[in-house]
């Protein structure tokens, strides 16, 4: 899109005024960690205790959200957490290399998750299980880079749904080009930028947000902030609240309570509504925890407490949904039993198949390393089909 | 249709003709608009195609290959000019880690038809970081294809098949040589971009060299004859993939290499090109194949470049050393 162009179909709002963060007071010089910015506002639509609280701003995008679609989320979340627990058993199991769970950050993937259309297009990292779930990826095609088979294994194009970017941060440039390039084709649709508290340091992150100013495009940041980059917390990263830097890159940033599946199902309805408007960029941070380990090469034991931990378990986004759910008499009895079945079944399918999974042909090493060839590759591919061949020729086979 | 033009202006007229052909080509980089670039390379382009095709970009060199990579994921062909071979690396990390990398990971789902131009080398007298040669920092890595144009005719027909290429291409453009002119003919039916090419053919000793040092290998040539050695001058034009076919065809002929290039001789494109065609041609070399390029040193302040860049007498000094073994 042109500068021009931009301007033209762009009535701007000012940075900042959706995120509350003008206006308001300093807050006192205590802390270099608290010194910066303005108090964090949070917004919440389900408290921990599963009461429905009134949003003036944002409950407009929630309101037609049905029982049955609210038992929708509690399901997505219940069986995300299911594959999951099963992928981190399978670790143990030796099945799997690695595993990244989500383990707690159910809420911020599925609200923001089904939030999408179709037509949208997701950036992930490596820990967007239940976004993946949303977009209608196979589980089991996620764990293949895990086991080791492959580096990622399904169609990016296939759901809208980039393969797992490693190189923390990188995705959102990715993101922010491909945001550009429904602008210029004049699209309507919206991309999302998954990222965490750690990679919100990283220079492609901060470039990300300067492209997409500048351009205005279509993208929606979603930072979840876990509190804990492996085992860095965020003021090792921030000596400001996260989504309070988009202010100085002229959007609006707004930070919402992950473990509100609500809360994230309607800011980022908001968002993409903003995205879709030709209004640009927007970043929500997810205030949310990871309840496990980055991953299981990981032991959070070395550098953070219990007790943390204990009080975040209090804010479960599971559980939070589920008193809703009975307070209001929204599910019974028979639909968690039922839902319990197909959580078993779940574990059982995703099982079998990393177990039922075949180590890759040899000479996949080969294949793909370039869309129209390479001399070099076509002739060490066929050294290593000689040298393969030898322990034939020598009866070793 | 045959024209005397500069290489930059070669350039200038083969993306010109790519923005014309395929909407879904487009140029970014740092002043690439209005400016035309630093160079002129893209002089005029934004002016007929607009600002939405012809796009100044933020100064930042990540966000630029970064968001041509989700360019391309959208379906668009990015021509994206890095400023000078120095400051490339802030993109680095998104040319090794994702434009390479992305077309295996995606199981050859994703293409990433993206040119990454840069203009490199030295000899221009310029400040530091700007007169570099990087290529073999890319040449290491799977997933590019990295070529550099000696002349006017080969900078438009090569920038064409990069463009329509649909792997990345690093595509060095020599910036010392991007005022010669050379005939362009736009008609003409380009040979494979990554064949190398005979310039001068010979039998006494072949000198091997792209970009801005296939000029210096001629004049060598030029200056050898007169004293009655007949030089053979391959310039590669690809450094990934190298046509080690036409090195090996040339050196059975005359039984010696040089190669030369402006880049360090320290793990250069030169070392790999020895090593291989000491392979190939082990009982056909009458010397070991010898290298002239920049020292392992930082590319020196200006007045120094002549010492530290091959020239005349440095090449002529390592075919002398070739011929008498």
């Amino acid at each position: 899109m042109t500068v021009e162009s931009t301007a033209a179909r762009t009535p701007r709002r000012s940075a900042g005024s959706k995120a509350g963060t003008t206006g308001t007071k300093r807050t006192t010089r205590t802390t270099a960690k608290k010194d910066a910015g303005t108090e964090p506002q949070l917004v919440q639509l389900l408290t921990p205790e599963g009461k429905r609280v009134k949003n003036a701003e944002y409950d407009k995008y929630v309101a037609g959200v049905t029982p049955d679609e609210l038992r929708g989320l509690y399901r997505d979340m219940v069986l995300t957490r299911r594959f999951d627990a099963e992928a981190t058993s399978l670790q143990r199991q030796g099945e799997l290399g690695l595993w990244a769970s989500l383990l707690g950050q159910e809420a911020a993937q599925i609200g923001s998750g089904r939030a999408l259309r179709d037509d949208d297009y997701v950036f992930p990292t490596y820990r967007e299980h239940g976004v993946a779930w949303c977009r209608g990826v196979d589980p089991t095609n996620l764990l293949g880079m895990f086991r080791g088979v492959n580096n990622g294994g399904w169609d990016p194009n296939g759901n809208n749904f980039q393969l797992y970017t490693i190189v923390i941060g990188s995705q959102t440039l990715h993101a922010t080009g491909y945001a550009m390039g429904i602008a210029k084709d004049g699209a309507d649709s919206a991309v999302i930028a998954y990222f965490g508290d750690g990679a919100s340091s990283q220079g492609d992150v901060a470039e990300s947000f300067t492209f997409s100013a500048v351009y205005n495009a279509p993208v929606v940041f979603f930072c979840q902030n876990n509190q804990w980059a492996i085992s860095e917390p965020t003021e090792k990263q921030s000596r400001v609240p996260i989504y309070q830097r988009a202010q100085g890159f002229g959007f609006p940033g707004v930070r919402v309570d992950g473990n509100d599946v609500l809360g994230c199902l309607a800011v980022t309805r908001w968002a993409l509504e903003r995205a879709r408007a030709g209004e640009g960029p927007t970043l929500v941070e997810a205030f949310t925890y990871r309840m496990g380990a980055h991953t299981t090469s990981d032991d959070p034991s070395r550098y953070r407490g219990d007790e943390e931990r204990q009080a975040w378990e209090a804010k479960d986004p599971i559980l939070r949904l589920r008193r809703y759910l009975e307070a209001s008499n929204h599910a019974d009895e028979g639909f968690f039993a039922e839902l319990e079945a197909e959580s078993e079944a779940l574990g059982k399918r995703v099982r079998e198949a990393v177990r039922a999974m075949p180590d890759p042909d040899h000479f996949a090493i080969f294949e793909n390393v370039y869309a129209d060839g390479h001399a070099l590759v076509d002739e060490e591919r066929a050294q290593f089909a000689a040298y393969q061949a030898s322990f034939a020729d020598e009866g070793g086979n | 249709m045959a024209d005397k033009m500069a290489l930059a202006k070669a350039i200038n007229e083969s993306l010109r003709r790519a923005l014309d052909s395929d909407p879904k080509v487009l140029i970014m980089g740092e002043d690439v608009g209005k400016l035309g670039g630093v160079f002129r390379v893209t002089d005029g382009l934004q002016k007929d195609f607009g600002e939405s095709r012809v796009i100044d970009t933020p100064l930042a060199e990540s966000g630029i290959v970064g968001t041509a990579i989700g360019l391309a994921l959208r379906g668009y062909r990015p021509v994206v000019e890095i400023q000078f071979d120095g400051f490339v690396f802030p993109a680095y990390d998104q040319i090794v880690t994702q434009l390479a990398k992305m077309h295996a990971r995606s199981l050859g789902k994703v293409k990433l038809p993206v040119v990454v131009r840069i203009p490199y080398g030295g000899g221009i007298g310029a400040v530091e970081h700007h007169s570099e040669s990087p290529e073999s920092l890319f040449a290491h890595v799977a997933g590019l294809k990295i070529v550099s144009p000696s002349n006017a005719s080969d900078a438009y027909w090569m920038m064409q098949q990069a463009i329509q290429s649909d792997d990345p291409v690093i595509f060095f453009e020599p910036k010392r040589r991007y005022w010669d002119k050379g005939e362009v003919n736009t008609e003409a039916i380009p040979g494979p971009l990554h064949k190398a090419q005979v310039v001068r053919e010979g039998t006494d000793l072949t000198l091997a060299a792209y970009g801005p040092m296939v000029k210096l290998c001629q004049e060598v040539a030029d200056a050898a004859a007169e004293e009655g050695r007949n030089l053979e001058v391959l310039d590669l034009r690809s450094v990934s993939p190298i046509d080690f076919d036409s090195i090996q065809a040339s050196v059975e002929k005359t039984r010696r290499l040089v190669v030369v290039h402006e880049a360090p001789v320290f793990f250069g494109s030169g070392a790999e090109i020895a090593a291989r065609i000491t392979e190939r041609c082990f009982y056909h070399l009458e010397a070991p194949v010898l290298r002239v390029g920049g020292y392992h040193a930082p590319y020196p302040p200006a007045r120094l470049e002549e010492e530290y860049l091959p020239n005349l007498d440095r090449v002529l000094d390592a075919v002398d050393r070739s011929l008498a073994y």
